[in-house]
């Protein structure tokens, strides 16, 4: 079973339009995962049925109970995110700021702190429209260790693959180079990176690709929007062969994109020979190792 | 004032918008522009502006003193994040795990874990006449945004009067950077595009927004492609649609080319002063 995972570094560049068109072309021989839980819209081309859910908890909080509460403050002094505070001769945490450390819950003399598993997030196993399964997450508002269910997301998908031998997990990474795009990217067999010729969209890609050359996994590149800045193109094939990195497409600057979009659609199905065609040609690369 | 440019979706303009507004507010009166998106900045792209300043930021670590440990396990017993290990006599310390709340090196008995600083990113802050531009980077490998967002804002707060206008370009998504960047705003300006991903993220951030209790409003930008459902959510959940910033590929193209907006195109001017008045409004009522 072979892991690919889309990352783009910069938002907006076409990393779930382009990895939905994947999982389209690849029928039931991909499992997919939206791995990226904060701001997940893959489910919106896929339409995803029959779901099973399950709550995901992660972390704890401190809650402080006020009857065990001597106010001392000892909590509130060593508590390095100023998440406790006084209100009426009492201590409380602000939930929203509380990290999850538990060192407050240690060092409370009457022991009136306890720390509560908190519930993150529901993930999800869902049938799509391709014939096949997503395994898919949503983050409750604010919450922390998004890292975690990106794992959980990608590990579920890893599983099913395994128990159903399927070929591929297809998983829509997410943007940035922080915990939760580190957890897309681990244990990954190939990383496809989709750019966009702007001083962003290059300067984005080449910290995520850093991030990418620790872990050592080999990496392809599409370039959306190849014709919006043909200079900034250029530019994007010096850095593609200063690193030796093959060029699996490049796609126009195409409204129909957000045409499907608005259909619900993934790009395949609206405008299979025109942008349908080259995401066919980039996939039966990856297929047939071209790449 | 603190001003916040904050989207659920990556990609919808939040930069572009920070950046043109920050230097269109700047031709009236001095501005700080701050970009928060500490994983991938961008504004300082679009701004070419004087270093003025550089400092290391640094995260605070335990550092393992073999000598004074006395190899009893409390560390790794107090730490929530699993940074800390003992393995036979051995204390491993794994940094990126780590979350620096002191724990293991305050409650160690022979003080064998003192805290050392670990640099984790870097702030710059750059002068362009009445417009300063600071931005944070987060060093690659480095896995919390957080601890740089909050000590960038902690900078900006030590050195600028409250009643400086402040533009915050924000991380995307709904998580704990976006609610560390967003916290302390007076005012969030959500920014979406008119699609169903634009929608969806959409009505994610306005549920964080409002679970942080900030006064916000939307802007549409590339008004003009996809759908109408924006429109008639915000319609719908009485959120002001302070401006929209139309379609055109022009726009893509500029920006493609790190360049400003406002003073090529007159639309962007135009709908941009809506958002300066927007601000004035609310500005009143802090």
């Amino acid at each position: 079973m072979k892991e690919i995972v889309v990352i783009s570094g910069k938002g907006g560049t076409g990393k779930t339009s382009v990895t939905a068109a994947l999982a389209y072309l690849a029928q039931d021989d991909v499992i997919v995962a939206d791995c990226d839980v904060d701001a997940a819209d893959m489910h919106l081309l896929l339409k995803p049925e029959n779901s099973i859910r399950a709550d995901f908890f992660s972390g704890v909080l401190a809650q402080i109970a006020s009857d065990k509460c001597i106010g001392c403050g000892k909590c509130a002094e060593i508590c390095r995110w100023e998440a406790i505070a006084k209100t009426n001769e009492k201590y409380q945490v602000q939930a929203l700021d509380c990290e999850g450390c538990g060192y407050c819950a240690r060092i409370c003399p009457t022991s009136a702190i306890e720390m509560e598993e908190q519930n993150v997030g529901q993930w999800m196993i869902s049938e799509i429209k391709s014939k096949s399964k997503m395994v898919h997450a949503r983050l409750g508002i604010g919450a922390e260790n998004s890292g975690k269910l990106v794992a959980k997301v990608k590990n579920e998908a890893k599983k099913i693959a395994a128990q159903e031998q399927k070929p591929f997990v297809l998983v829509d990474g997410s943007p940035g180079v922080g915990c939760p795009v580190v957890s897309s990217l681990s244990g990954a067999d190939l990383v496809i990176l989709v750019t966009e010729p702007s001083v962003a969209g290059i300067h984005d890609l080449k910290r995520v690709y850093q991030l990418v050359e620790k872990f050592g996994i080999p990496a392809v590149c599409i370039i959306n929007k190849y014709d919006i800045n043909r200079q900034k193109t250029e530019e994007l094939y010096a850095f593609l062969q200063q690193k030796e990195l093959a060029l699996l497409a490049e796609i126009p600057y195409d409204e129909n994109f957000t045409q499907a979009m608005t259909l619900g659609k993934t790009i395949l199905e609206h405008d299979p020979d025109g942008i349908g065609a080259i995401i066919r040609a980039s996939w039966e690369k990856i297929i047939n190792k071209e790449i | 004032m603190k001003i916040a440019i904050a989207s659920g979706k990556g990609g919808t303009g939040k930069t572009t918008l920070s950046t043109n507004l920050a230097s269109m507010m700047a031709e009236a009166q001095p501005v700080v522009l701050v970009d928060l998106d500490v994983e991938e900045p961008n504004s300082g792209l679009f701004l070419a502006g004087e270093l003025v300043h550089k400092e290391d930021k640094y995260k605070m670590i335990p550092e393992w003193e073999k000598s004074k440990c006395v190899l009893c396990g409390k560390c790794q017993t107090v730490c929530n994040f699993n940074a800390v290990m003992q393995l036979a006599e051995t204390i491993m310390v794994f940094p990126e795990l780590c979350h620096g709340c002191y724990a293991c090196s305050e409650l160690c008995p022979s003080a064998a874990l003192p805290m050392k600083p670990k640099k984790m990113g870097e702030l710059k802050q750059f002068d362009l006449d009445n417009l300063d531009f600071i931005e944070s980077k987060l060093i690659i490998g480095e896995e919390q945004a957080v601890p740089l967002i909050g000590q960038t804002i902690d900078y900006v707060d030590k050195n600028y009067p409250a009643d400086t206008i402040k533009l915050y370009d924000s991380p995307p998504g709904t998580s704990c950077p976006v609610i560390e960047a967003t916290k302390d705003a007076d005012l969030v300006l959500m920014v979406t595009e008119p699609t169903p991903f634009g929608l969806h993220d959409l009505t994610l951030a306005v549920e964080t927004m409002n679970t942080l209790g900030k006064p916000y409003g939307v802007i549409i930008n590339r008004f003009g492609i996809g759908d109408a459902k924006v429109e008639a959510y915000c319609e719908k959940k009485k959120i002001p649609v302070v401006a929209k910033i139309p379609n055109d590929r022009k726009i893509a193209e500029l920006y493609s080319q790190g360049k400003l907006l406002y003073n090529a195109i007159s639309e962007v001017k135009e709908e941009l002063q809506k958002v300066v008045e927007f601000i004035e409004i609310q500005k009143e009522q802090i």
